[in-house]
């Protein structure tokens, strides 16, 4: 297992775009340290000829015909963005 | 005729079908039971009664003019979590609030197809991260049997509303228990479905390599009936699988012989720590299952105990990519900020509940660099294993008996401060969801208390009508489930 059962919680929070209060921050400190503590046991096995699952069942380039098909109404959509003007989401902007 | 509320979807089809019942008077006495009761159980979160009135009329004239099916006009409530076309889908998440569906998850589609109306949504732990309904940011619901205790989760609208008879039946959906767990606890019938059975386009993603949509409902047969409905392959869900789908209701009959079934006892699933009157309760409905001509087998799932941390891993991973998606630019909360990460951080810190960021926080550490191979690859070697546990298991059995949960359902608060307390209680569910297997929970008895306790049924891939079928032969020769709640 990792060398660790210790995570930095700010860093790792920042990688995942959520700002925490640093009273969430000492509180999922101990919180999630407790459960990486818990999955340790995972180290008492011998998985050097496991092969990994990654989904219960094994498929393979599952493909569909590539027809033209209608699309979401384009109103009902835009009508759950936070900003929007002329039929089209506003983003912040990204280059000065 | 009164109360229809109270019936189940087989009964009402037969009194739709005799003419002795509209899907109008179905769905009156239904937001009747909604209007009695719901200010103190909490199940819905937002209910459309104009809708669901128009659905049910429209049932009614379908009906009179030729179209039949088992759903057509029955009402059903919809965990938060399953886009139905024009109606809010949240998630039970401030992020999503005012969130619209502009389309219907394929699940739907088919059940609206077959004439169901849906009611509304109903509560459930945020992003359906949780086992007790208590991570929704709007509501507490409170379990109908006793209203000091949760419902379970993170269906535990689902289950709640079906235990007060404020709806007919209603969808789920299990990542690690989230059907089965809430129908245990509420006296319900819940049913996951085995991995690639039901399409989950539509359904917002939590853990993708788990996730399946289930039915909670009165009796077996009523979960096979919506089984029916909407399983089958669908071009929207590469998972689905390709398999004819058969007739589940239609194999349900009167005889509830199981002369010829083998069910296997798995020694690990009476865990340390588990309540007495659960064991004697899960102990006397195999006795019930042999007296019904089952032949029972011990066996040996020997991996059973690494599938909570195995579980929290790999859910947790998969969750953290998914919910990567709620970023406050396309849809839902934003709170601006002076560039886009900050906007990023800002909306999640204000969108997201505890329960969930911590789950994104656990799983984008399980994935990151230097930890990936240490955690989560490893968790995935050891997900094999705890599959191949169930392959050798079901070269010796037809099916496999086990309690839902440890106990009954806890009051509410008691587990809400120590996440780790909560997962724990997870152990013997999340199995099933890591094997892709099937399973079912009925109720097999009630604590002293008056708590419901459930059943486990499990099933090999695809073996649905297997579990089914003993469910309901257990089921209609005991009588669990005719057992209400006083509300």
């Amino acid at each position: 297992m990792a060398d660790s059962t210790h995570m930095d919680v700010s860093y790792i929070a920042h990688l995942a775009r959520i700002h925490l209060t640093d009273g969430e921050t000492k509180l999922f400190q101990g919180q999630l340290d407790q459960v990486l503590t818990y999955v340790e046991q995972l180290g008492e096995l011998d998985v050097s000829n496991v092969e990994p699952t990654a989904h219960a069942m094994a498929l393979v380039n599952v493909l569909r015909d590539d027809t033209p098909r209608a699309s979401l109404d384009h109103d009902a959509v835009i009508a759950n963005a936070p900003a929007a003007r002329d039929g089209q989401i506003l983003v912040p902007k990204i280059l000065e | 005729m009164a109360n229809l509320n109270t019936k189940t979807i087989s009964e009402l089809s037969d009194l739709l079908e005799q003419g002795k019942c509209t899907s109008v008077e179905i769905v009156n006495d239904v937001l009747a039971a909604i209007d009695a009761r719901d200010g103190k159980i909490n199940a819905y979160l937002t209910l459309d009664r104009a809708s669901a009135l128009k659905q049910a009329e429209a049932a009614d004239k379908a009906r009179a003019a030729g179209k039949k099916g088992a759903l057509l006009g029955i009402p059903l409530a919809i965990k938060d979590l399953l886009n139905v076309k024009g109606q809010p889908c949240t998630c039970s998440s401030k992020i999503l609030e005012g969130y619209i569906a502009p389309y219907d998850a394929t699940a739907i589609a088919k059940l609206r197809e077959a004439g169901a109306v849906f009611l509304g949504r109903v509560n459930m732990d945020e992003f359906a991260m949780g086992s007790s309904t208590e991570s929704s940011a709007f509501k507490k619901t409170r379990n109908p049997w006793n209203t000091d205790h949760v419902p379970g989760g993170s269906s535990g609208g689902s289950a709640a509303s079906v235990a007060a008879d404020e709806a007919v039946a209603a969808l789920g959906s299990d990542t690690g228990g989230s059907i089965r767990q809430p129908a245990a606890f509420c006296g319900c019938v819940g049913l996951k479905p085995t991995y690639g059975m039901i399409s989950r386009y539509g359904l917002t993603a939590f853990a993708s390599s788990l996730d399946q949509i289930g039915p909670i409902t009165k009796t077996v047969k009523d979960s096979a009936i919506l089984l029916e409905a909407m399983a089958g392959k669908d071009e929207m869900d590469s998972t689905s699988i390709d398999l004819p789908v058969p007739n589940f209701a239609k194999e349900l009959t009167d005889d509830h012989s199981l002369k010829g079934m083998k069910l296997g006892l798995p020694n690990e699933y009476f865990v340390d720590g588990m309540d007495t009157e659960v064991a004697t309760a899960v102990w006397n409905a195999k006795k019930h299952c042999q007296e019904l001509g089952a032949e029972i087998v011990n066996i040996s799932l020997p991996h059973s105990k690494y599938a909570i941390a195995v579980y929290y891993i790999i859910a947790t991973a998969e969750a953290s990519a998914n919910l990567a998606r709620f970023d406050g630019i396309r849809y839902g909360l934003r709170k601006d900020g002076a560039d886009p990460i900050e906007l990023y951080g800002k909306t999640r810190a204000a969108g997201f509940g505890p329960e969930v960021k911590r789950r994104i926080i656990l799983g984008t550490y399980v994935l990151s660099s230097g930890y990936y191979d240490a955690y989560y690859l490893r968790a995935q070697k050891v997900r094999t294993l705890i599959r191949n546990d169930f392959t050798a298991a079901f070269k010796q059995c037809d099916a496999i008996l086990a309690p839902v949960t440890p106990t009954p359902a806890y009051k509410i608060g008691e587990k809400t401060n120590d996440p780790l307390k909560m997962y724990l209680d997870d152990i013997l569910t999340t199995p099933v969801n890591l094997a892709g297997i099937c399973g079912l929970s009925v109720p097999c008895g009630f604590s002293k208390a008056g708590l419901p306790i459930g059943l486990q049924i499990l099933g090999d891939s695809f073996k649905e009508a297997n579990i089914l079928k003993i469910g309901h032969a257990y089921e209609q020769t005991t009588d669990w489930h005719r057992q209400k709640p006083r509300i």
